[in-house]
Parts: structure tokens; sequence; C-alpha cells
């Protein structure tokens, strides 16, 4: 198995008097994805920012732990709800941009671009791509530097349904085949119980973690109307109903 | 109760203006045409407002005998010194200013209490700094170029989407590197805007200049033909700024097209 194995400890975090985070405790074990549920505001997007360093708790730390890769450029990576692409920069160069200490990068980007569909595409502009291809390019280029975590912040919610699904089966044989740690940030139950070997649902804010679901049955055989999985959907639904329902009646914009 | 029975008028469209080259030209020509019928008719004197067939022949006989040339190059020496000069200064603080805390409010109480004084009025106390000869006006040029320039750069950082910078600063990207290939590019089009409005200010300031104290220079040449009265010669120099103007505006909407084809 290779992959990092994140630990989350009593990770607190606050926009200044708004608590959007309190006393998470977490492991993400390697090779497995993590899925963060919860009603809107609760935190996972904070959460996934903070697992990867790009926001600092107040209370509490993240550590990695674990083999990674010979050619890994970047261990904690991440992919995007708005794919982050550069309008000015070509596929081929969006993912070029991330390999600067690559001794070959254009190899690399050929090897990923064949490996997401996009090699005909290496050359267009991302204004030229439909939504769905764009994401394919924040994949291309997450794969690109061989991460050892994947950090996922709603990565299909700017799709529009039949692109999430068709992206979603994609997810789920990227993530078996590479083995990498994932952590998927997600509102959509179906794409937690589809993608998700650990579920953790939290609390409406302040996110604390109010349950933690196991699916232990390999991506590859999950299908959209497996009736086991469509069973702790509803669960997790049941789980969470009343909080998102109380947040979406309280909900106030925390600062991103 | 009101009934409604009929089609349904159309309501939308327009708020669409579009560009038409030949409407621009044709309107050009249309104005020099009528000026030079006014002019050929007798209803303008040609001492206060030659036609264009005169001015038309003063801009040959100066080109022709070199002195467009000496003028012209001199003109053009100043407003590329100054103009590169401001602009690199301006782009360098704009980037500080959109970029470090620590820079950003005492550089923009400098730009605010500075960029509203009239550049013209600093020309004497330069040329007491610089000298008559070619410091002074190339300062002046570049002090009036910096300021715009700073704000349109510092306006265009600001803009750049900050998650095109989480996403570098998350794939362990250097700062520069950040700066050289997401900051810098995400305010190109804001810097590029500010080029037309500077390089305007740099012609308006290089004319200035140059009537007070050079020898050379369109604005020089065009003050030395108003104090002869030599309006032909006069409204020859003020085409030649115009064209100036009309060349610099080309290669700058060249420049975007050039780099913002990505758009």
């Amino acid at each position: 198995m290779t992959g990092l194995r994140l630990s989350i400890e009593g990770v607190r975090h606050a926009y200044r008097d708004l608590t959007v985070l309190d006393g998470i405790d977490l492991i993400a074990e390697p090779g497995e994805v993590t899925v963060l549920v919860g009603p809107s505001g609760c935190g996972k997007s904070t959460l996934l920012g903070i697992a990867g360093g790009m926001l600092r708790p107040d209370a509490g730390a993240v550590t990695v732990s674990g083999d990674i890769a010979a050619d890994c450029l970047n261990p904690l990576t991440y992919i995007f709800q708005d794919f982050a692409l550069l309008p000015w920069r070509t596929v081929a160069g969006n993912i070029e941009l991330v390999l600067g200490k690559c001794a070959t990068p254009r190899e690399r980007v050929a090897e990923v671009l064949a490996l997401t569909g996009l090699t005909a595409f290496a050359d267009a502009w991302p204004k030229q791509l439909s939504g769905g291809m764009r994401q394919r390019v924040g994949i291309a280029r997450a794969l690109a530097v061989r991460p050892a975590c994947l950090l996922m912040d709603e990565p299909l919610s700017a799709l529009d349904a039949q692109t999430r699904d068709l992206l979603l089966e994609e997810f789920s044989a990227i993530i078996a085949r590479a083995q990498t740690t994932t952590i998927y940030v997600t509102h959509n139950l179906a794409e937690a119980v589809r993608l998700g070997q650990q579920i953790v649902v939290l609390s409406r804010r302040p996110g604390r973690v109010r349950d933690i679901v196991r699916i232990d049955r390999p991506l590859a055989g999950r299908g959209a109307r497996d009736p086991d999985l469509l069973a702790i959907e509803e669960s997790l639904w049941r789980m969470i109903r009343d909080d998102a329902a109380t947040a979406e009646r309280e909900r106030i914009d925390a600062p991103a | 109760m009101p009934r409604l029975n009929g089609p349904v008028g159309f309501r939308g469209g327009g708020f669409a203006p579009r560009d038409n080259a030949w409407a621009s030209a044709a309107t050009l020509l249309g104005l020099v045409a009528l000026w030079q019928l006014a002019a050929s008719a007798g209803l303008i004197k040609s001492v206060f407002l030659p036609p264009p067939f005169a001015i038309g022949a003063a801009l040959w006989h100066l080109a022709i005998s070199g002195e467009l040339w000496k003028h012209l190059s001199a003109s053009l020496v100043r407003l590329g010194i100054g103009w590169i000069v401001g602009t690199i200064f301006g782009i360098g603080m704009g980037l500080g200013v959109g970029l470090r805390s620590a820079f950003r409010s005492p550089a923009m109480a400098v730009v605010a209490a500075l960029f509203p004084i009239p550049k013209i009025a600093l020309v004497p106390l330069f040329i007491i700094w610089f000298g008559i000869g070619e410091g002074s006006k190339i300062v002046t040029l570049a002090f009036g170029v910096f300021f715009p320039t700073v704000i349109a750069t510092a306006g265009g950082v600001d803009n750049v989407q900050r998650g095109l910078i989480r996403m570098g600063q998350s794939f362990g990207l250097s700062t520069w590197t950040i700066v050289r290939s997401i900051v810098l590019p995400g305010a190109l089009p804001a810097i590029l805007s500010g080029f037309r409005v500077t390089s305007s200010i740099a012609i308006v300031l290089l004319v200035a200049a140059e009537m007070i104290g050079a020898e050379r220079g369109i604005g020089a040449f065009v003050l030395s033909a108003g104090n002869l009265y030599d309006t032909d010669n006069l409204l020859a120099g003020i085409v030649v700024l115009s064209l100036l103007g009309l060349a610099v505006a080309w290669a700058i909407g060249r420049l975007e097209r050039l780099l913002l084809a990505w758009r």
C-alpha cells in the first residue's frame, strides 16, 4: 500500500468570532478514500484547507507519515471545485507549470494527458473546454506531481449531472488504480457512498465529527443503483437532514 | 379583468455597439474634406486655420528637408526613455502595492498625494534639479507615466483571482514563479489598459517639456512655428503628434492581441 497516513488531531478553527470547526480528530489511512460530508457551512472545505496546510488552525495539528514515491513533486495535492486553471496557459502549459522540479516535464505532461484522455487538447486554451474537460485538466495536473495524498474540494459540484456521473466513474478508477490516500469533500451523498471507504459526517457549525461510516467494499464494484449503497446514503441523509435544515435557516457565509 | 390578446412584441436587442473601421475612416475623411471645402470657399482664413492641403504641403517640405526627422527623432527618444523608465518603476511599485501589506498603505498614500499634481507644473522644478537638458524632460515624462502605471498595476494585481494564487501555493510553487506565472499575466490586461492612458499622458508631457527649453523636438517646433505665426508648420507639427498618438495606440492594440490571445 502506498500513500500517506494523515492525522488530524484536536483541530479548531474560527473566522474571527465564528467558530467553524471544533475538536476535530480524524485519521485518513494510507490508500484509503475519506469523504467529508455535512450540512452547508459545517467547515468541510476549511478542514480540507487545514489538512493540506493552506489554512492555519487555531488549535490542533495535522501530521503525515509514510513513504512517498521518489518522483513525487507535491505530496499533498489539491483538486479544486472551480478547476483553478490559468486561462493564459494552454492545457499542457497548465500542467507543465507545476512540474518545475521534474527532470522530464514534457514526458510527464504527455503521460497524464494520455491517462485522462486529453492528448488531443494539449494546445487548447481552458476557455475552449467544457467544465468536465477543465476538471480533467485539473485531475491531470494533480496526477502529474505524483501525489501521495489527494485533497479534493467538491470537484464535481460545478458540473452538470451527466458530466458529474461520468467523471465520478473516472475518479473512482483513478483512485482505485493509484491507491493514493484521498480526502474528498462533498455535499452530495451519492458521491460520498460511491467513493468513500470512510465517510466522516460533520455536525452543523461549529463542525464536529458526528459519526464515521465505513464502507468496506472495493471502489470498482460500486454502482449508482447498488441497493446497499443506497441504504447507506439514506442513513447518511437521515443523520444530517435536521442539521442541514437548521444550517440553511441560520446560514451566514463564512469567509473562504 | 385585463385580457391579453395578440403577438408578443420584441423588446430585446441593442446595447451591443460594434466597431466599424470604414465608418471611422469615412468620418475623418469627411471632416477633412469639409474643412478643405470651407477653406477653398474662403469661409476660413488660412492665417487662423490653414486648409488640409497647405498642412500636407508643409509636412512634405518638412519631410524632404530632413527637419521633420530631426525633431521627430529627438521627441521619440525622449518619449521612449521617459515612458519606459516610468513604466518599469510604476509596474514595480504597483506589484509591491498589490502584493505586500507593509508596502501597500505607505505607497498608496504617496501616490494619492502626488498623482493629482499637474506634472507640467513640476517642469520648472525638474529643470532646477536636473538641468535644462534631457534629464528634466525625461524625468517629467517618467513621473507622469509612473503614477497611472502604479494604479493600473495595483488594480490588476488586486483583481487576480486569489484561487489561482492559492493553487500555485498548494503545488509548492515559489513566490517568484507565482508572481511571474500567475500574478503578472493575470494583471496584464489592466497593465495594458494603463499603457493606453500613460502613452497619451506621455505625449502631452513631452510637448509641454519640449516647449520649455528645447531646441529640438516636435513641441519645440510647434512653439517656434507659433511664435512666427507660421500656422502651416504649427498644424503640421500637431498632425505629427496626432499621428504619433495613433501609431502608439495601434502598437498597444497589437500588443494586446499578441499577449492577450487567451481571452
